[in-house]
């Protein structure tokens, strides 16, 4: 059971604001991490790897920096993991985004299962799990909650996975062929932390660097020039009303949200 | 280099370098070295730090003196795009129901299309649809396209990507909007992928550049601090999801008339790798978290699980359906299907009532988008007080069960 799991870097989102008095981006002191979901992708990977064997690859694309994602992944018990770093991803969209990461799990070739985080917190977009499930075409499950089973099917030999995927009113169960793509949401498990042996693997693991020559790519497929959206203009969001802090008697207090609710609804 | 500044136009007004989201502008001395000295910014130029520079665009139209230049290859557009017209809803069906979401659209749809001087169609996927069809054309649409079969019953990622995707080649709508919701967000995906055009996700606001014939789609990025707005300008169409409850739903008016497209596939475009063995409805209350107008939600400040049941009292008498923070979904107070925030639902009801939530940032931006925020707590200096509209430093255990009873009062009368 071979596993690729994508994953992405991004700031600690929630520190990055927009100062109101100066409209300048406040970036001090902002971390970066692996995306949540992320932790929960690779997680179900080595979980996967620990009863079926195999190994999980872990796949980024990033600046070089996203080296010390990879490291934390290899910590928590991935066994490889590649970076694909170039000047010529700069400017990537969620389309150009999937078809370079697309094209490093081609070369990587051997594969059954492909484990994304639901969407990364930076962007939110979660276009880019089943953009690689498109760039490859092979079948996709979003928002997996539980794997319930993974098995050969008789007579062809064929490995299925059997899913639950989240839904708005409660969940749907799906069975898909390998290799299938699934992003993944928090309740499939709860992450490990690193452990030791892990600890000291990712500070000797050799992270792989790959560059657009290593990915069969047309240049018009990468960065700026394989995205079609473009941003025009970022902007703090408007203020909220300020706030109003309600006082008095439980009665008092009770009257006045029924007010507030009666109006608002 | 693809991004470029034009040191003879740059002034160092370090306008770029404050829309700059990457901190990758600096304003340092000109790279010659020449340059006047009698005017201390005149040697001083803006220059791009393309280690950090992610070409996202946003200094270019912030610079007045058009100082900043991005080059793009235009190898990756589609010839004519022009031939690209009218405004298309995905009308999501769940068990042979329209959901609201597409109502939502709808109303949408109309403003842009009539900002471009076209037409709305919806395009609707299932089986046994005909009552739904029409209300389509009574909320707004010009033309239903309609596919009725057995294996599009239920929502499928093959069938319908591939479907949907030969409807656009077909017809060649340039706006193509859709929900962002769990069929919506995977389904997209694909199409833009398998079509090549330009998508943005979770909009919060769209409107349309008539002179360019160009979508503006604004939605929040980090977590809903910073606001974004993005064009397609080169591909078709030009597709955006919106989130549930950002648009008001369009008006029913059945005197409406409209076309009635009826499409016919069949093989293998409808076939499915993926199989779809059952669908589990789990959630109690009719109402779910994305969909509902209001929320009582609970946080830590409940202290126990059983004392949630304050909480679901309250939704009861409301008509609410019930959150959680991520704290009491860790604690195994509530399921995973109630949490709100990062790593749960991102949700904007017209009302949010947060019971014992302090607040963290990561609660925050999955509801600070909500029209109306109450906020109960028994902390004075909790987080939660910054983004509501009206706060109550007090006790959730004396409130919540009087709030209940008046409101039960109330509405029986």
């Amino acid at each position: 059971m071979n596993i690729i799991v994508c994953i992405k870097q991004v700031p600690e989102t929630t520190e990055v604001r927009i100062n109101p008095q100066t409209n300048t981006l406040m970036r001090e002191g902002v971390k970066s991490i692996i995306n949540p979901f992320d932790m929960y992708a690779i997680e179900e990977g080595v979980r996967l790897k620990e009863r079926f064997g195999g190994k999980v690859t872990i796949l980024t694309m990033g600046p070089p920096q996203a080296e010390s994602a990879l490291r934390e992944a290899i910590s928590l018990g991935a066994d490889d993991a590649i970076l694909l770093s170039d000047r010529a991803f700069a400017g990537s969209d969620t389309l150009a985004t999937s078809y370079t990461l697309a094209g490093a799990i081609r070369k990587i070739r051997d594969y059954d299962l492909l484990i994304c985080g639901k969407q990364a917190s930076d962007g939110d977009t979660a276009q880019v799990g089943p953009g690689i499930a498109a760039h490859l075409d092979i079948p996709q499950v979003t928002y997996v909650k539980k794997i319930e089973e993974i098995k050969d099917k008789s007579p062809s030999g064929e490995k299925v996975i059997r899913v639950e995927r989240m839904t708005e009113e409660g969940f749907e169960i799906i069975e898909s062929p390998l290799p299938a793509l699934l992003t993944v949401v928090k309740e499939i498990n709860a992450p490990r932390l690193p452990s030791l042996k892990g600890l000291i693997r990712s500070k000797q693991a050799k992270i792989t660097h790959w560059t657009h020559k290593d990915i069969e790519a047309g240049f018009e497929n990468l960065g700026l020039s394989g995205s079609p959206t473009q941003v025009v203009k970022i902007f703090s969001p408007p203020p909220r009303e300020s706030s109003q802090m309600l006082s008095g008697s439980i009665e008092g207090l009770v009257e006045k949200l029924v007010r507030i609710i009666k109006k608002e609804i | 280099m693809p991004i470029q500044v034009i040191i003879e136009k740059c002034t160092a007004c370090t306008l770029c370098l404050k829309v700059c989201p990457f901190d990758a502008i600096r304003i340092m001395d000109k790279p010659d070295g020449s340059g006047a000295a009698s005017d201390s910014r005149s040697h001083k130029k803006a220059v791009v730090n393309l280690d950090k520079c992610t070409l996202c665009g946003a200094c270019v139209p912030a610079c007045k003196f058009q100082a900043i230049l991005i080059e793009k290859d235009a190898t990756g557009s589609q010839a004519d795009i022009s031939r690209y017209k009218g405004v298309w809803v995905f009308a999501e069906q769940k068990k042979g129901k329209v959901q609201p979401i597409a109502f939502e659209l709808l109303s949408k749809a109309k403003e842009l299309a009539a900002a471009l001087d076209t037409e709305v169609s919806a395009v609707l996927l299932g089986w046994r649809l005909e009552e739904e069809v029409q209300e389509l054309i009574w909320r707004g649409a010009h033309k239903v396209y309609v596919l009725e079969k057995l294996e599009l019953a239920n929502y499928q990622d093959e069938p319908y990507t591939n479907v949907l995707a030969e409807l656009i080649n077909k017809y060649k709508p340039e706006v193509f909007l859709c929900g962002a919701t769990s069929i919506g967000r995977s389904l997209i995906s694909r199409i833009a992928v398998k079509i090549k055009a330009g998508l943005t996700a979770d909009c919060t606001e769209l409107a349309i550049d008539k002179e360019k014939r160009m979508l503006l789609s604004t939605r929040p990025a980090f977590g809903g601090n910073i606001m974004a707005t993005i064009i397609c300008p080169n591909h078709r169409p030009q597709m955006a999801t919106v989130r549930h409850k950002v648009f008001p739903e369009a008006q029913c008016d059945m005197k409406r008339k409209g076309r009635i497209i009826y499409e016919n596939f069949d093989g293998a475009i409808l076939s499915s790798r993926s199989r779809l063995l059952d669908i589990i409805d789990e959630i109690e209350s009719t109402v779910n978290l994305s969909e509902a107008d209001i929320i009582v939600s609970g946080g830590r400040g409940l202290r126990a699980k059983e004392n949630f049941k304050l909480v679901e009292d309250l939704a009861k008498a409301l008509g609410a359906a019930v959150g959680a923070s991520r704290a009491a979904v860790d604690a195994g107070w509530m399921p995973y299907s109630h949490q709100v925030g990062q790593t749960g639902k991102t949700v904007c009801p017209k009302l949010y009532i947060a019971c014992g939530i302090s607040g963290q940032i990561q609660h925050l931006v999955g509801m600070q988008s909500s029209k109306v925020i109450i906020a109960i707590n028994s902390d004075p200096y909790a987080p939660i007080f910054k983004v509501a509209n009206y706060g109550i430093v007090g006790d959730i255990f004396e409130i919540l069960p009087a709030l209940t009873k008046k409101m039960q009062e109330v509405i029986r009368k």
